[in-house]
């Protein structure tokens, strides 16, 4: 193998040249162009579904593109396998992380590996790992299970899998999506600490402020192209890069109509709950949202929030405390109960809780109605019925279906959502509570459901809006209550973006404000 | 290293055609699945005529004969029915469990136990001998269903409750409806020593079409009987309960997505007991239509694996209860034929082979293959 | 009636189930589950039977009888890995495909002449140890020593190997180990096959050594789907199978020795004057898997742990998460 000229290093470690890939009814990537400079953090920019993943995914071997070229160090290469690329020193962090939660952090970077033999001597590696962590100012337990690991531990695991693998270029995928601002802060220090030691870093985001505090240089991409490569960072601003990522000027506003709230709808008192894993997810939490009031949740992924929405809607049991909807007490009752007083609610995952894949349009909108009247009437189901009010919904939110008959499974994610959205406003609900709701979404789908949810709120609707986007949130609510570790740090009606961030990490409201109180002394 | 990966290729790229795989993103014509089905069946056909001719039997005259001794005649073709009708029953029982993705493989044993509960009610006896027809029948049909249904109930209990694997518990409850009905058979119902009981009393009987020889003269000797009339009665309630009512879309929803069922509302644990309930019932159904209809007495071999049978009935329609009724006709004429063919295990063979190339053939359902030719500069 | 002998009949017994449930274990820990053990155990049992008959060589029968059985596995590694089809049926009906292939082959078998069968050893030393001696070191079935050597192997290989380290990913979170250059569909190939070998060579435990001969369908019994419900029971853990092996071996023993003896514990034994209870005797086997499998259910509800996350899904590379 060829040795790269010590004494003039290539500039660039890694050149994408007209990529070109097509998935099924989609062109991903449309001849796109691409270039990584060497101890650079170069950031890949651009909305859901613009084909950032796709060519990264390209890059680290787990796609392979319909045609185009690769150079690595100068060196054309062929992927077959990410096995492939992790040997010529690429190693990619996915946004969901690949780690098998019931085994260690040794054993999970040691996966795939062909050195240890045969037999694991785990104790041996145990000790290399903790070294190579100390060296990146990483801290973590190597004995540990991954599934004890919380959300900024285990991006750590992800990234030492890699070093450990003598990776040399860096893609992380969205790596902030999961993190509180302190974490981030973390995560662009060890960022930093590897572009010192020589590492290159691809940083794939939607996130512009982010994109701006840790990148040198910036590549857009828009609908599978390229709109503007190899920007310098500390040239361009935000509303530029936003026009080149969107394709328009963005308006940064909504149409919020003022609403008074009306009477308390959902009150939740002091509500303890258990997760997946029987570990406390809700330690007392106490809420309430009236009448025409969207309450935006805050908080960084898994601190409880799927938890709250669980035991609320009666998907969950909640081992202490009560939930209280227009009065009634729904505590740990069944989910029907809470669905006759009138209790919508939009699910994280759509596809696994949200819909039926392989049933109709017809029978996925009459979910939460189908034995009601006029749908049904005793034990028979009126199938002309439940095709009328489907046409009905059809027309209503504009739902692109061949047939009312086709499966959902063939629906684009934002058809999808719309089939929920639909069955969710259209039984006039009460309570709405709404997690996630434009997660994946293009910009033009977002508005969309940002107008339903205040059209909902005008028409008198109490709203649980729970989102990690924190923009969405301080847009569309009327307060913002953050949760942390299953606790409630405390409520935020002005929409100050610095207190909330601190209380997502943890620090409760009234110290927040003590502590200003101290400085101000 | 990277460096022996064109090696790899050039390797494969001397095949001068790539088979692509993409997943169907819209749904094929409605005749699509069905002549996949049948091209499935005829590719199990013919890979039995290979083992066959392997074991140096002539395929083809086999498939002759079993046609011939399946249609061949009314005579044979009521025969088939005979066979057909406890396939119908267990088909239509599979397929309820089926659609809500529980794997009741118990069919066997709930037919076993329907047989038993129908006899009883002659043997214990609870019915005077001398009763009529239309008290006898009734009560036999409740009998059996109701303890076709006990059996169902057990595992769908313990799978509602305490999450059991439903095939295993199913399976087992065969092995255990066999012994009971053994005991029955041997120890207290036995005729003279032998493993059988009495025979049942004519009015115990359900009617035969050659019953009515002296109304119609055709019938005579044709051994149909009633069983087919329940058998569509309840294909037909089968059908209207899967697509005409909120149960049905309760079931079908749970078997779908049991999270998305959990969301709506609906009680996946009540929904499995009430589904191995009328599951169990139905077999049970077509344990009393066998042992009323065509048998006459409890004994040990009264099903030549009917309960297994129907499950593969069940898939092979695509779990539709219509369509449960012509696909049972065609195992009725495998079954019936296949007691003709040496050696013996040739007919469950065939079951085999047409459930396996049946799955493999979902395949085609979900993805489009073509074949394209290599391009050159790959 | 001698508890000892009972015990180490059951040991014998046990072997069977010890093989078909640590074969299911792997195919289960690579997230592939196979419903078709009975009809491998079958088709195991009566290509060694035949293979023995023929060639006077039961070694041969054994080696035979696990190609045979591992080669038919791949029917069903085929559908549910490459065409991801559903597991459960898939497994179901490569079921009724080995049952009726052995009937079919197995055909006159059971007219045949005698056979060598696999030889009895009693081990020096270890068979003087109080108790465990009698039970586990004297005059077992040489294979039923594989067993033994079976059990610390498989479960050193899976926690404590590479291999297995590679074996449990695959079947928890595919996606990962695909991630890291893993072949997840090449090693649940390997591990299904693995399964259908295991599957065999308990097959040919019955026919060549535990009880000999060939009697269609009742050579194996339900003993392949009692092995499935050991997996659950077990945990997919080897030690615990082995321990619900030889419990479930020792039952088996015990339901046809106890009706011999006229006294029982110097009771008159009631199944001796009574035979037709036998019938229930015979239930019990498969009465008390089902209970067995209320209490694994109970206790991977409670513990919050259980099957492999990705058993039953076939992996589909580009989906990513489970």
């Amino acid at each position: 193998m060829a040795q790269p000229d010590a004494t003039h290093p290539p500039e660039n470690v890694v050149q994408m040249r007209k990529i070109v890939k097509r998935f099924p009814g989609v062109l991903a990537n449309d001849h796109v162009d691409f270039e990584l400079r060497r101890g650079e953090i170069h950031a890949l920019l651009g909305e859901n579904g613009a084909g950032k993943s796709t060519l990264m995914n390209i890059l680290a071997g787990l796609y392979r593109p319909d045609s185009g070229s690769i150079l690595v160090e100068g060196r054309p290469v062929n992927f077959a396998t990410p096995r492939d690329a992790i040997r010529a020193g690429i190693g990619m962090i996915h946004q969901h992380f690949m780690l098998v939660p019931s085994q260690t952090v040794t054993e999970n970077i040691l996966l795939g590996l062909e050195e240890p033999r045969f037999r694991l001597q785990l104790a041996r590696y145990d000790q290399r790992v903790a070294e190579l962590g100390e060296r990146f100012g990483m801290k973590v337990d190597p004995r540990a299970r991954v599934w004890q690991l919380s959300v900024g531990e285990q991006q750590r695991v992800e990234i030492l899998k890699m070093l450990y693998r003598g990776a040399e270029i860096l893609i992380m995928d969205e790596p902030t999506a999961v993190l509180a601002p302190t974490e981030v802060e973390e995560l662009f220090s060890i960022l930093r600490a590897m572009t010192r030691e020589g590492k290159s870093i691809i940083f794939i985001s939607h996130k512009l402020h982010e994109v701006m505090a840790i990148s040198d240089r910036i590549t857009v991409l828009r609908r599978g192209r390229v709109t503007a490569s190899n920007l310098n960072t500390h040239e361009v601003t935000r509303a530029e890069l936003a026009r080149l990522m969107v394709g328009r000027e963005v308006i940064f506003s909504l149409d919020k109509k003022p609403v008074t709230p009306g009477e308390v709808v959902l009150k939740v008192e002091d509500l303890w709950a258990e997760n997946d894993k029987g570990l406390p997810a809700l330690r007392g939490v106490n809420l309430t949202v009236r009448q025409g009031e969207i309450v935006g949740l805050a908080g960084v992924a898994g601190n409880g929030q799927r938890e709250l929405a669980e035991v609320i809607t009666g998907l969950r049991k909640a081992t202490r405390g009560r939930v209280f909807v227009s009065g009634e007490d729904i505590t740990n009752r069944p989910v029907r109960q809470g669905i006759r007083r009138g209790v919508s609610h939009i699910p994280e995952d759509r596809t696994h809780v949200g819909s039926a894949p392989n049933l109709s349009v017809t029978d996925n909108v009459i979910m939460k109605n189908y034995n009601q009247p006029p749908i049904s009437r005793g034990w028979i189901l009126n199938a002309v019925a439940a095709n009328g009010y489907a046409e009905r919904l059809k027309k209503e939110y504009d739902i692109i279906v061949p047939t009312l008959q086709t499966p959902v499974r063939m629906l684009s994610g934002g058809n999808l959502q719309r089939v929920i959205l639909a069955r969710e406003i259209s039984s006039q609900p009460t309570l709405m509570i709404a997690m996630q709701p434009t997660r994946g979404l293009d910009v033009g789908a977002i508005e969309g459901v940002h107008r339903l949810l205040l059209a909902q709120r005008e028409n008198g609707a109490a709203i649980l809006l729970i989102s990690e986007e924190l923009e969405e949130l301080i847009d569309l609510s009327d307060r913002v209550v953050v949760i942390y570790e299953g606790k409630i740090m405390g409520e935020v009606s002005d929409g100050n973006v610095e207190e909330i961030g601190m209380m997502m990490t943890g620090i409760p409201q009234d110290a927040i404000r003590a502590g200003e109180a101290d400085h101000d002394r | 290293m990277t460096d022996n990966l064109p090696a790899r290729r050039n390797l494969l790229s001397r095949i001068p055609f790539q088979v692509i795989l993409e997943p169907r993103l819209e749904e094929p014509p409605r005749w699509y699945p069905w002549f996949i089905t049948i091209l499935a069946v005829v590719i199990a056909l013919l890979i039995g005529a290979v083992i066959l001719a392997l074991a140096g039997g002539n395929p083809w005259a086999t498939y002759a004969h079993i046609g011939r001794a399946a249609f061949g005649n009314l005579g044979v073709l009521s025969d088939t029915m005979v066979k057909a009708i406890p396939l119908m029953i267990v088909g239509l029982a599979c397929s309820l469990a089926f659609r809500m993705r529980i794997w009741n493989i118990g069919a066997e044993g709930q037919f076993f136990m329907g047989a038993f509960g129908a006899s009883a009610v002659v043997l214990t006896p609870m019915l005077p001998a001398d009763a009529p027809s239309w008290l006898f029948i009734p009560c036999m049909l409740i009998a059996g269903m109701l303890c076709g249904a006990i059996w169902g109930f057990i595992p769908g209990f313990l799978k509602a409750k305490f999450n059991v694997n439903e095939i295993i518990s199913t399976l087992m409850m065969n092995y255990i409806a066999i012994s009971w009905n053994n005991y029955w058979i041997f120890a207290v119902w036995t005729e003279g020593g032998f493993q059988m009981s009495r025979v049942f009393p004519r009015n115990a009987w359900l009617p035969r079409l050659t019953d009515f020889a002296a109304e119609v003269p055709l019938f005579r000797g044709l051994t149909t009987h009633f069983g087919l009339v329940l058998a569509l009665v309840a294909a037909v309630i089968v059908w209207l309960i899967l697509y005409r009512s909120q149960w049905g879309y309760e079931i079908r929803l749970v078997g779908d997505n049991p999270r998305a069922a959990h969301y709506a509302g609906i009680s996946i644990g009540r929904n499995i007991v009430y589904v191995m309930m009328l599951s169990g019932a139905l077999a049970g159904m077509a344990g009393m239509s066998e042992i009323s209809g065509v048998v006459h007495r409890l004994q040990g071999a009264i099903s030549p694996g009917y309960g297994f049978t129907g499950i593969i009935v069940a898939w092979l329609a695509k779990l539709n209860p219509l369509a449960v009724i012509p696909v049972s006709i065609l195992f009725g004429a495998l079954i019936l034929a296949g007691r003709e063919i040496q050696p013996s295990g040739i007919p469950k063979m065939m079951n085999g082979i047409i459930l396996v190339c049946l799955i493999a053939s979902d395949f085609l359902l979900r993805y489009r293959i073509s074949i394209t030719r290599r391009m050159e500069e790959e | 009636m001698d508890l000892l002998i009972v015990l180490q009949a059951g040991v014998a017994t046990g072997t069977i189930l010890l093989f078909a449930t640590i074969g299911e274990i792997f195919a289960e820990r690579s997230g592939v589950m196979n419903l078709g053990v009975e009809g491998m155990m079958l088709l195991g049992a009566m290509s060694a039977f035949s293979i023995a008959i023929r060639t006077g060589n039961p070694w041969l029968g054994l080696l035979v009888a696990m190609l045979a059985a591992g080669l038919i596995s791949q029917i069903h590694a085929f559908i549910a890995i490459t065409l991801q089809a559903d597991q459960v049926v898939s497994g179901l009906s490569l079921n009724f495909l080995a049952v009726g292939l052995s009937l079919v082959l197995g055909e006159g078998l059971s007219k045949a002449g005698t056979i060598t069968l696999i030889p009895s050893v009693t081990l020096p030393l270890l068979s003087q140890i109080p108790i465990l001696g009698p039970v586990f070191f004297t005059n077992q079935k040489l294979i039923v020593y594989f067993g033994y050597l079976l059990i610390p192997l498989a479960w050193y290989y899976i926690y404590h190997t590479r291999p297995g380290l590679h074996l449990r990913a695959v079947g928890e979170f595919p996606a990962a180990a695909d991630s890291l250059g893993v072949n997840v569909y090449r090693l649940r190939y390997f591990y299904v096959f693995v399964g259908g070998v295991l599957a065999g060579l308990a097959g040919a435990t019955i026919s060549l050594a535990i009880s000999p001969g060939w009697f269609s369908e009742l050579t194996t019994a339900g003993q392949g789907w009692i092995a499935i419900g050991l997996v659950i029971f077990a945990q997919w853990d080897p030690l615990r199978a082995a321990f619900g092996s030889y419990i479930f071996g020792a039952l088996r023993r015990l339901v046809l020795d106890i009706q011999g003896p006229m006294m029982l514990f110097g009771f008159p034994n009631p199944f001796y004057y009574n035979p037709y209870w036998g019938f229930f005797l015979e239930m019990l086997p498969y009465a008390f898997t089902i209970i067995v499998l209320v209490i694994g259910s109970r206790e991977a509800i409670r513990k919050r742990l259980g099957a492999p996350t990705a058993l039953g899904i076939p992996y589909i590379r580009g989906e990513r998460g489970l």
